[in-house]
């Protein structure tokens, strides 16, 4: 993984002196919440319900051993022994002190880390297929250019006050698993016929409050023109967005607003001028960048393949786990492990000290001291012989860690709702805990097989329930929550937004009208092996307004 | 109208915190000072100002509740969850 240079280590612990002198003026009073709160955002400490909210930056959902026990080391010592995993591949601490955080700034700089740009309007944590590195389905490891992204994007003069916040996803494997549709910039990093990499452009895709599905402006644009082209994209937003109307001001719109091929000319004519510029890639740059992220030494271990045929016979459970949450890596002796974060009835992307501990030794023993953190909130261990895979297994079983739900119906994504969010009309993780109970059995689970539910607790969309085969919005009504259920959604290579199914649901009734449609799937597929997206596609929605409101009633 | 208190989060650790009958900023809801009519809500009102100019609270707000057998009772969900915590047995340090 990448290491920090002098420059970078300068330049995190003169932000960190320089935080720790601002949070001293504010507790001081010398200087006022208005003209603080800017400055804490940029450093990622929020106010949220109960307290300050710290999010810390794991770019491109990267991370080591050390990394991990400093993060469950500040669980411990400043919070209330656990993080929360999010859709942005970061963690956020619910319970830091404001008194605190330039100590935990310290402490994170000790392992290379920060939080800063996890908030404002500048360009966010650039997030990366939590698979990098390992995938079989990879043509080349797309980390190395998330992180020229986060270097150039870091405290960059002419994009730290855009009209809006923005956020860059990368893959670099033929299926999409960063959701790359849904971003500002989604970048498909590609190989061509003669071996040379380059990237499919995708703009002004994203969630919120109106969704759009990005737009593709370029095909196979060369990798070393990756930060003029993004440059002139940044640029021509930067000079078209809208700064008059908060709701109005992601690139998305813009697109939408102007058309795509007129903003792409825009762009394209940006970029002339900069092609030739200093922003061009040297080759040697890259190599430099890549040679950091270089796969680690895998040895040859066949022993596995005997071994683990052996031990699915012998333990049910096991088989299970490992045909759900261990996926083909490039090297066949290996597997790709997703640690699930979402235990039956538990809280969606929530970690204790002690897991995190406890993940961090496995990465240190049987996974090269390699860690990442999904998008759908779980952890990853992406080189792991499959000779190991029984003792990981063991040791995670014990930690509630070795749910075998990967990509299944309780593997749910939910925001941190109105348990915590000062943004939300609604909570999320109540309605997950009780999905989750409901589907719990992991016989029910394999019957449904791949099933994406998404929950966000108001309209911003953090929990990306617009991307759900079942998205869950959670609004208030009068007083009291409502959860309006959308289907049809997905974030993969054929990326969809989710139609509104009716009128909503209430919290007591919402995991019933699930289980209907749920039901209304499992009568009406082809076959066991038609997912529910495909079903769905197939049919549309009208199976399931009748299920749920029976077949006369007009949609609301 | 509506009966109304005073609440913030305190500045240091961002804890909830409701004005109480004692004028302390206190982390219980319990005996916070009610505002009964448009005048007692506006002299809440100047408290909450005052304290955030003087750097002791921010995200200052007014809220309705009502009088129950068992306390104050905030009007909107929100507000409860924040006077009794998030609503899930979250993981707490052992």
């Amino acid at each position: 993984m990448y290491r920090y240079d002098e420059f970078d280590h300068a330049f995190v612990a003169g932000r960190v002196a320089q935080f720790r002198d601002q949070v001293e003026r504010r507790l001081s009073g010398e200087i006022s919440e208005d003209a603080f709160r800017p400055l804490r955002l940029m450093n990622g400490v929020y106010l949220q319900l109960h307290a300050y909210m710290l999010r810390i930056a794991i770019p491109y959902g990267t991370l080591n051993a050390k990394q991990m026990r400093m993060l469950a080391h500040i669980a411990r010592k400043y919070d209330r022994g656990y993080g929360h995993f999010t859709t942005r591949q970061n963690i956020q601490f619910n319970w830091p002190k404001l008194e605190d955080t330039p100590a935990i700034m310290e402490e994170l700089a000790t392992v290379e880390m920060h939080a800063i740009q996890t908030s404002g309007n500048c360009i966010r944590n650039v997030t990366a297929d939590h698979f990098a590195g390992a995938a079989a389905d990879e043509a080349a490891d797309p980390r190395p250019y998330a992180e020229i992204l986060r270097q150039w994007s870091s405290v960059h003069p002419e994009f730290s006050f855009l009209p809006r916040k923005f956020k860059i996803a990368v893959t670099g494997a033929e299926r999409d698993r960063a959701a790359i549709q849904v971003h500002d910039i989604g970048l498909h990093l590609r190989k061509n016929d003669k071996g040379e990499l380059g990237f499919d452009v995708y703009v002004g895709g994203g969630q919120g409050r109106t969704p759009m599905v990005g737009k593709k402006i370029r095909d196979f644009l060369p990798e070393e023109d990756l930060l003029s082209y993004v440059t002139a994209i940044m640029r021509v937003y930067n000079l078209y967005g809208r700064r008059d109307n908060k709701y109005k001001a992601r690139i998305k719109i813009l697109v939408h607003e102007t058309g795509v091929e007129k903003l792409s000319a825009e762009i394209e004519e940006e970029f002339r001028h900069l092609r030739d510029s200093e922003l061009k890639l040297p080759e040697e740059d890259v190599a430099r960048i890549r040679a950091f992220f270089a796969a680690p030494a895998l040895p040859e271990r066949p022993e596995g393949w005997a071994n683990l045929a052996a031990w699915k016979k012998a333990d049910p459970d096991f088989a299970r786990w490992v045909d759900q949450n261990v996926k083909p890596h490039k090297h066949p002796d290996y597997g790709m492990v997703t640690i699930s974060l979402k235990p039956i009835g538990g809280i969606p992307g929530d970690a204790s000290h002690q897991q995190m501990d406890l993940i961090a030794d496995l990465a240190e023993e049987y996974a090269f001291d390699e860690l990442r953190i999904s998008h759908e909130q779980n952890v990853i261990l992406p080189h792991v012989a499959l000779a190991d895979l029984e003792a990981i297994y063991r040791a995670l079983k014990p930690a509630n860690l070795a749910t075998a739900n990967s990509d299944l119906i309780t593997d749910i994504i939910a925001c941190p709702g109105l348990d915590y969010c000062a943004l939300a009309n609604a909570r999320s993780i109540p309605v997950a805990q009780e999905i989750s109970k409901r589907f719990g059995s992991a016989e029910r689970q394999a019957e449904i097989g791949e099933l994406k539910i998404k929950i966000s607790g108001c309209i911003n969309a953090c929990g990306h329930h617009h991307v759900g085969h079942i998205g869950l919005l959670g609004v208030e009504k009068k007083g009291a929550e409502l959860y309006q259920i959308t289907l049809g959604g997905s974030a993969d290579n054929e990326t969809s937004i989710g139609e509104i199914i009716g009128r909503g649901f209430e919290p007591e009734k919402v995991t019933d009208a699930v289980e209907t449609v749920v039901n209304t799937y499992l009568g009406l597929r082809l076959s066991p092996q038609e997912t529910f997206l495909e079903a769905y596609r197939r049919v549309g929605p009208q199976p399931f307004k009748d299920a749920l409101y029976g077949a006369t009633a007009e949609a609301a | 109208m509506a009966l109304q208190i005073l609440t913030a989060n305190r500045l240091t650790d961002g804890v909830a915190v409701w004005y109480d009958v004692d004028g302390r900023w206190s982390e219980s809801i319990a005996g916070a000072q009610i505002a009964r009519t448009k005048e007692e809500a506006d002299r809440l009102e100047a408290i909450g100002r005052k304290a955030f100019e003087d750097n002791l609270v921010l995200d200052v707000n007014l809220i309705d509740v009502e009088e129950t057998e068992a306390g104050i009772r905030p009007l909107r969900l929100r507000e409860r969850i924040r006077a009794e915590g998030p609503t899930i047995d979250y993981s707490v340090l052992a």
